[in-house]
């Protein structure tokens, strides 16, 4: 089985709001899947389906090829993007009840929370309540939490939100980890760094609608638009601008460079290739920066929310 | 189920953790008695004022009539003006004067109080009564009949009350029926108000926490519900348990004080009963021991797990539609007019009238029913009712949790929306 979840044709209404349009993901074992989308697009909502918070009006979620259980909760973690602990709880007490009320036993639940807190240098913390810690404190417990009972598909809503830049790392660090211990991991953001910098797969959610999913790579060749990126030192600059814009699509930029060059970017037309140009640039000018430009992941996600406004 | 115990349980264990929980465990006892005493001794005080009360009769005929008591003295001021009479009351700050003037008819027309401030209802009730008693005895004399006589024919009626089925009763018994029965529905009607507020404060918490989502992904919305509707009730079970405790320890300490023996008593209480001279005592522990006690028991316990699971269950659906207390008004008020409107028929129709249409339609009412019924019982309800009005209760439950469930599953999981009614509404179809 290639992949661990498939979601399949989702719809969901609340009154008369269309939450999910028919979205339908699949999200292979052992990758990091990136569920992009502006605020109120419905990942939240999709999420929950997946974690049987909420029941989807129509299709099936589908777990390791089978229709999604109750019991399955003890092979998911969530992680939402509302979270919080009980205030006036012990920290231990807690972990101990949210742990089993996943399925562990006491001992095996106390066991991988004393492994984790040690993981984490929190040792100290058991008897702490929670309105005594400080918010990243209390996300470090939420994390561990959310993993503590090894589920197979891990899902972060908005993981990386209220995180102070050290623990965001922390987390980071961890989720890779996860992964590759086996893994597979859903995470829904609108920070696209993280997106790019952790997923292996994503999708685009807009409008309740699915625009656009698949392995990021692939989406990326998919978006760009034969753009060349150049830094040209040459005599007269104004006579090669003028030159090169009859001849091509031309775009300013802007690029760090110890050079004085004039910054372009190129866009060739179907069936040029980059060598032709770099053939056409040789002669007039001494080529200092040479790259293609590949979308980010950012780009790609205004472009398509744009364009679908 | 394994998860619905760790609910509970944890609900369980935080309420009764709770520092206000323990502290008014062991106060609210403490509390009361303190009240109590501090009435009782107040009224002491209030009572042991001696009062003066100066007389200016006219017609020399009452001085000897306004004997003297514990707390008044009555001064005959007759033989001063009565210029003079009202002076010295005023400056000797007595209570009042008391003016009978000379043509004084049946009426009492023309008897006056003067006073500093008005006076209680009881004395004047008593200074009335004290004239118009010697009134009547003059125009009886006058009407040439014989005081004695009339006296020794005054008889004294005491109704026996019995039903069919040969049970005896008397009014006194009705008053007993009133205690039990008003006492049971009252407090079951605290209890709901109290530990269903409990439950919407608990459910408030675990939203406003954030805690609520990372909970419904290991376990579903009813069971969370459930267990937090069942571990709050078992907390109140407790902290009631904890006060009848104490307040049988208060009570053998107290009997014992009192030189009573309460064991002797319980061993033959027939005998000690029958021992007892006065009829009206022996009767009231006859009443007593006459009353459907195990009837009582039972539909006690039911209708109180009937009424706490259903407004808990409303309470629960509440606290999930808001984002904080203060925002739960607009929807208590429909929670708290029914328990109220249940007491105010409890006291007020079913001690007119146990059987009357108004008591026992709020008796089959099942937001009402739980009180009103409970105050019904010791007059002896018939089965058939008892049943219908179970069966609606029961009916109504399930009908009542389905849809606080629902509303409950919804409004957890929204953050930051005021709803309306409306929105609730909207909310049972998603």
């Amino acid at each position: 089985m290639e992949n661990l979840l498939v979601a399949e044709n989702i719809y969901k209404q609340f009154g008369n709001f269309t939450a999910l349009n028919n979205v339908s993901i699949a999200i292979p074992r052992g990758s990091i899947f990136g569920l992009l989308g502006p605020n109120g697009a419905g990942k939240t909502t999709l999420l929950r389906i997946i974690n049987q918070i909420t029941m989807p009006d129509k299709g099936q979620v589908y777990l390791d090829g089978k229709p999604l259980q109750p019991n399955d909760i003890a092979h998911i973690g969530y992680l939402p993007e509302e979270r919080g602990l009980y205030k006036s709880m012990k920290v231990g007490e807690q972990a101990l009840y949210l742990a089993r009320l996943k399925g562990l036993s006491k001992a095996e639940a106390k066991e991988r929370l004393e492994y984790w807190f040690k993981k984490l240098q929190i040792e100290g913390w058991w008897d702490k309540k929670i309105q005594e810690l400080s918010k990243g404190m209390a996300q470090k417990i939420q994390f561990i939490i959310t993993v503590l009972h090894r589920p197979k598909l891990l899902i972060f809503d908005e993981p990386f939100s209220g995180f102070d830049p050290v623990n965001a790392g922390l987390i980071k660090n961890e989720i890779l980890q996860l992964k590759e211990e086996g893994a597979t991991i859903l995470f829904s953001t609108h920070r696209m760094e993280s997106v790019e910098e952790l997923c292996d797969y994503m999708a685009l959610i807009h409008l309740s609608n699915k625009l656009l999913d698949g392995k990021v790579s692939e989406i990326k060749r998919e978006y760009k638009s034969n753009t060349y990126e150049v830094g040209l030192e040459t005599e007269n600059d104004t006579a090669l601008l003028a030159e090169l814009k009859e001849k091509f699509v031309v775009g300013n930029t802007n690029f760090k460079s110890i050079n004085d060059d004039l910054k372009l970017t190129i866009q060739l037309k179907e069936g040029e290739t980059p060598n032709q140009l770099l053939n056409y640039l040789l002669a007039k000018a001494k080529i200092n920066h040479f790259v293609e430009v590949i979308p980010s992941v950012n780009d790609i996600f205004i472009k398509t929310v744009t364009q679908h406004a | 189920m394994r998860n619905l115990k760790l609910i509970i349980q944890r609900e369980y264990l935080a309420r009764v953790r709770n520092k206000t929980f323990i502290i008014m465990t062991f106060l609210s006892p403490l509390i009361l008695v303190g009240m109590f005493a501090l009435i009782a001794y107040l009224s002491m005080l209030n009572s042991s004022e001696q009062r003066i009360i100066g007389l200016y009769d006219e017609t020399e005929m009452f001085a000897s009539e306004f004997k003297d008591q514990e707390q008044v003295q009555y001064l005959d001021l007759s033989g001063k003006s009565f210029k003079e009479a009202k002076q010295m009351v005023n400056e000797q700050d007595y209570y009042g004067l008391i003016y009978i003037p000379k043509n004084i008819n049946r009426d009492l027309q023309g008897v006056q109080f003067f006073g500093k401030e008005s006076p209680g209802l009881g004395t004047i009730q008593a200074i009335e009564k004290t004239i118009a008693d010697r009134l009547t005895r003059e125009e009886l004399i006058e009407r040439g009949i014989d005081v004695n006589q009339l006296n020794e024919a005054k008889t004294e009626v005491r109704i026996e009350i019995q039903n069919f089925s040969g049970e005896r009763t008397s009014k006194m018994s009705n008053y007993i029926k009133m205690f039990f029965g008003g006492a049971a529905g009252y407090l079951l009607m605290m209890f709901i108000i109290i530990y269903g507020n409990m439950v919407m404060r608990s459910v408030i918490e675990e939203k406003t926490n954030r805690i609520i989502e990372i909970i419904v992904s290991s376990v579903k919305p009813i069971q969370l519900m459930m267990g937090k509707v069942l571990g709050t009730s078992l907390a109140g079970i407790t902290q009631f348990t904890i006060w009848v405790l104490l307040a049988g320890v208060l009570a053998m300490t107290s009997f014992y004080v009192l030189g009573i023996d309460i064991f002797t008593v319980q061993k033959s209480q027939l005998e000690t009963v029958e021992q007892i001279a006065q009829p009206e005592i022996a009767q009231l522990v006859m009443d007593v021991l006459n009353l459907p006690i195990l009837k009582l028991i039972i539909f006690f316990l039911i209708y109180f797990i009937g009424g706490y699971f259903l407004y808990s269950s409303i309470y629960a659906a509440i606290g999930a539609a808001v984002d904080s207390e203060t925002d739960t008004q607009q929807f208590m008020f429909p929670v708290i007019l029914p328990l109220m409107l249940g007491i105010y028929v409890g006291f007020f129709s079913v001690i007119e009238n146990p059987h009357g249409t108004v008591s026992t339609i709020f008796s089959m009412v099942p937001l009402t029913s739980p009180i009103v019924m409970l105050m019904r019982i010791p007059f002896g309800v018939p089965w058939w009712e008892l049943a219908i009005s179970v069966a609606l209760l029961i009916i109504t439950n399930f009908i009542v949790i389905w849809i606080a469930a629902k509303i409950y599953r919804v409004g957890i999981l929204m953050y930051g929306k005021k709803a309306s009614y409306k929105e609730l509404f909207k909310w049972l179809k998603y």
